[in-house]
Parts: structure tokens; C-alpha cells; sequence
């Protein structure tokens, strides 16, 4: 998965490690949380359906279809450059992509036991 | 490198994220999926001076945030006011020489509905008139969002809001939605744009350009919000296409004054096909749909007058 460059914030003690004025130096922190907790449902992307249109990708709020160059082939013999893949601690479990997926490759699937 | 080239798919999106996931927006947000990709276009060179909001609210809780670029923190209604503050303020570092002045760097002010329509309306229009070089880019989730759903003036004829109740007496909103478009299109501005997140080349054609435009920009977007609309999570998309196959929201371009519907609909679809899929218009009776289907045929007939050509066709569905 995408290791992504994003900062990490310190260990803030007290307030004397709070920066001046509040700023906040720690761009893109918030890739420090984990969402999964908010998910009822998770969608799980069938690589052998999936049409590599993008659509999924672009409609995520949470940024959580990532787009590898990894190639693979179908069982029917296509070779796609790119696979879809769902990072799992960012997704919220909307299911706007198995919504908008024109070809039904998403699957929304329950987070249970 | 904000984005040059042209988008005409989405394959020309940039694949790069420069929002941070793990925000704190609700499940289905349509003004996540804006914010993705406005950041998408603007890259790096720009400095992000928002109003407060869902969005500010929800991407900043203390110590974290979502953004990479600069960003300022505000009040409600001063993001313009702000905005040309840090634009004059380039301007002189640049003139002294502080900063590098070939190197493009954009102010970029974002607000909700509440925090331009509204509150933040004198400073928009100031920002506006003095002609400063700065994008404002508008999520119009057509209320106050953040502090639970009251209305403001974008918000929709007909749409249950926690101040606008429906009972016996109150059916809802009761006055139109604020023009806002005419508004930025007073003070003559270069660039002025309408777009939704469901037409993504458009919407972020519309970012580029209003990004690479010399002087004020504005670009109002449509942006479903799940709870304040009452729609399931998985539907923002689906809600936000048919705002545009219905009529009720025109995909329109004014550059220099001159207007261009950029996504035409031959057939325009009923508006309860739009209105049914919310919980918040679920009071309304047929007679009240259909005074809002008349409310937008005429918004219709208006467009399509101001832009010459037939460009939304007549109701087929
Ligand atoms: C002067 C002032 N009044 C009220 C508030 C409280 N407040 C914060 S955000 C907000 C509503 C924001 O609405 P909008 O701009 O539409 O953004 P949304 O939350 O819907 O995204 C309000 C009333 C405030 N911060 N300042
Ligand atoms: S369910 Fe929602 S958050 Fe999860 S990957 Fe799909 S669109 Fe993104
Ligand atoms: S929307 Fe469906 S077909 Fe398109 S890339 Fe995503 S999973 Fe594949
Ligand atoms: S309340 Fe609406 S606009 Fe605000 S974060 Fe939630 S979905 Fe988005
Ligand atoms: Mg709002």
C-alpha cells in the first residue's frame, strides 16, 4: 500500500510544546488516524469485474481507492497497468464507489464476526 | 506545480492526494470529495485561507490537519477580507524581494454557503471589487452544516432545515435561494463558475482555470452533505448528478462576462426524481413539486436566454 508522506506528530506533553500561536507544522497529520472504526460495511473490489475506469477513485471523500501501477491479468486474459485497491484505515464505508462502479465490481460487504 | 494541462477526463486528475485522509467529515461528504480535488489542481503554490465550517472544523482538530499547503485559520465571515490580505501581502514581499517573483503563488479562500451567501457576503464582495488575485471557491451544502443544519440563504424552497421546521404551519424553507452567481457576476469579475462533484472533468477543468486567471475568481459547488440532507451515505453522487439532469443546477462558465453552459441536458428530467432521493424535501405534496418544478423551469428559461441557445432542453421523464 501507498506509504504516504505525510507528518507525524510529536508527543505533546504540555502546553509548553504547543507551537507559538497554535500553529500547526504537522501537515497532512491527520493520515496519522484510523477511520475503520466508522465502517459498518466495507467494499471489496473484485479485480476480475473491475473495468480500471477510475470513477471509484474519484469519487472516495476519504481518499481511501488507491491506484497502484501493478499490473494483473484477468482469467479471461486482460492485462490492466493499474489495480484498485481499498486502504482499509482510511475507508468509511459509504459505499459511494460500489454506488458509482458502472460495471458492479464493488461489493459492500458487513463488518461482522 | 499547480496543474497546466487541460482536463478533459480523468485520467488528466492527478493521481498525487494532497488532502490528507483521516479527516473527521462524515461518511459520504460531498465537500471531501471537493476539497480532493481543488488540492489535486492547485498543487503546491497555493495558500489555503479558509472560512470557518464543516470543512475548517473537520480537517484541523488540534494537533492535526489535513492540508499540506500554507493554511489560515478564520472566522466566519472574513475569508475574503483575509484573503486579499495575504494577496496584497505576496505582493509586497515579492516587491522587496523576499520572495522569489517569477514564482506563481495563488491565494485560494474557501467557504461554505453560511460563510459567503451570508455572513461572509460584504467581505466576498469587497475582495471582489478591489479586484485582488484570489480563487473563492463556495461548497454550497445549502445550510449551516456545521453548527446542525440551520438554514441560510442558499438553502433550497422546500427543504426542512432545523430552522426552517415543517408542522402545521411551516412547510419548510419558504424563500428561494439566494443568486450568488449574479452576485460575483456585478462586480465583473474575469471568472465566475458553477460545478458539481458528480461532473469531475468539469469541476476540475473549472478549478484550473479559475486558478490560472489573473484577478478574482469564484467557483460555486454543489456539495451534498448525508445528515443535513437526509440521504443515504452511498447517494452524494447520485443526488448531485440529478441536480444537474433536472435543471436545478446549471453547469455554467462567465469569463469575462460571457456565459457557456458547459454540460448541456437535452432532456431534462422531472425534479422529483432530484427532490424524492432527500429526506429533507420528503413533506413536500406533489402540488408543492410541482410549483418547484416551475420555479426551475423558469431558471431554466432564463439560462438558456442569457446564453442564446437551448442548452437545457424541456422535461422528458
Ligand atoms: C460570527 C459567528 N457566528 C456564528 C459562528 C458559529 N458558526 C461556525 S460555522 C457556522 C456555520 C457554517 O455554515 P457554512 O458556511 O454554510 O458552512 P458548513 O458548516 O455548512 O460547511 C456557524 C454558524 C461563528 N463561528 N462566528
Ligand atoms: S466506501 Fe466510501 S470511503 Fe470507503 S472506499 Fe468506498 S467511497 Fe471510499
Ligand atoms: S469504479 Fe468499478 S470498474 Fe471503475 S475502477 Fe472502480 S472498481 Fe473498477
Ligand atoms: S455535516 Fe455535511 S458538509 Fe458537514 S462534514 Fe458532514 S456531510 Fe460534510
Ligand atoms: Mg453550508
Amino acid at each position: 500500500m501507498e506509504q504516504l508522506r505525510y507528518s507525524r506528530v510529536p508527543e505533546l506533553r504540555g502546553w509548553r510544546d504547543v507551537p507559538i500561536a497554535g500553529i500547526v507544522p504537522w501537515p497532512g497529520s491527520t493520515a496519522e488516524n484510523r477511520m475503520h472504526a466508522w465502517r459498518t460495511f466495507r467494499p471489496v473490489i473484485d479485480p476480475e469485474k473491475c473495468v480500471r475506469c477510475r470513477l471509484c477513485w474519484v469519487y472516495c471523500p476519504d481518499g481511501a481507492i488507491v491506484e497502484l501501477d501493478k499490473p494483473y491479468t484477468t482469467r479471461s486474459g486482460r492485462t490492466y497497468k493499474v489495480t484498485y485497491e481499498v486502504n482499509y484505515d482510511y475507508c468509511k464505508g459509504c459505499g459511494i464507489c460500489a454506488n458509482e462502479c458502472p460495471v458492479k465490481a464493488i461489493r459492500m460487504v458487513p463488518e461482522v464476526r | 506545480m499547480a496543474l497546466t494541462r487541460p482536463v478533459r477526463t480523468v485520467w488528466d486528475i492527478p493521481r498525487e492526494e494532497r488532502f490528507a485522509p483521516g479527516h473527521a467529515m462524515c461518511q459520504g461528504c460531498g465537500a471531501a470529495i471537493i476539497m480532493r480535488h481543488l488540492m489535486k489542481v492547485v498543487g503546491k503554490d497555493a495558500i489555503i485561507v479558509m472560512a470557518t465550517g464543516c470543512v475548517e472544523v473537520t480537517t484541523t482538530l488540534f494537533p492535526r490537519t489535513s492540508w499540506l499547503n500554507p493554511w489560515l485559520h478564520l472566522a466566519f465571515e472574513n475569508a475574503g477580507a483575509a484573503a486579499s490580505g495575504v494577496e496584497a501581502a505576496l505582493k509586497v514581499l515579492r516587491r522587496k524581494g523576499v520572495i522569489d517573483g517569477s514564482r506563481r503563488v495563488k491565494v485560494v479562500a474557501i467557504a461554505g454557503d453560511g460563510g459567503s451567501f451570508d455572513i461572509g457576503l460584504q467581505s466576498l464582495s469587497g475582495m471582489l471589487e478591489r479586484g485582488h488575485d484570489v480563487m473563492f471557491v463556495v461548497y454550497d451544502n445549502e445550510a449551516y452544516m456545521n453548527t446542525g443544519i440551520q438554514r441560510s440563504s442558499a438553502t433550497p424552497y422546500g427543504a426542512w432545515t432545523t430552522t426552517t421546521p415543517v408542522g402545521k404551519r411551516w412547510r419548510g424553507e419558504w424563500r428561494p435561494k439566494k443568486d450568488i452567481i449574479g452576485i460575483a457576476l456585478a462586480h465583473r469579475i474575469p471568472y465566475v463558475a458553477t460545478a458539481n462533484p458528480a461532473y469531475p472533468t468539469d469541476m476540475v477543468e473549472k478549478f484550473r482555470r479559475a486558478f490560472e486567471i489573473e484577478g478574482p475568481s469564484l467557483v460555486h459547488v454543489l456539495s451534498p452533505c448525508t445528515p443535513g440532507w437526509r440521504i443515504p451515505t452511498e447517494k452524494t453522487i447520485e443526488v448531485a448528478r440529478l441536480a444537474v439532469q433536472t435543471g436545478v443546477w446549471v453547469l455554467l462558465e462567465v469569463v469575462n462576462g460571457r456565459p457557456r453552459v458547459t454540460v448541456k441536458v437535452p432532456r431534462r428530467k422531472h425534479v422529483r426524481h432530484y427532490l424524492r432521493l432527500q429526506g429533507r424535501f420528503r413533506h413536500l405534496t406533489d402540488e408543492e413539486i410541482e410549483r418547484i418544478q416551475k420555479m426551475v423551469d423558469q431558471y431554466v428559461e432564463e439560462i438558456n436566454r442569457w446564453v442564446g441557445e437551448q442548452a437545457i432542453g424541456p422535461v422528458a421523464e
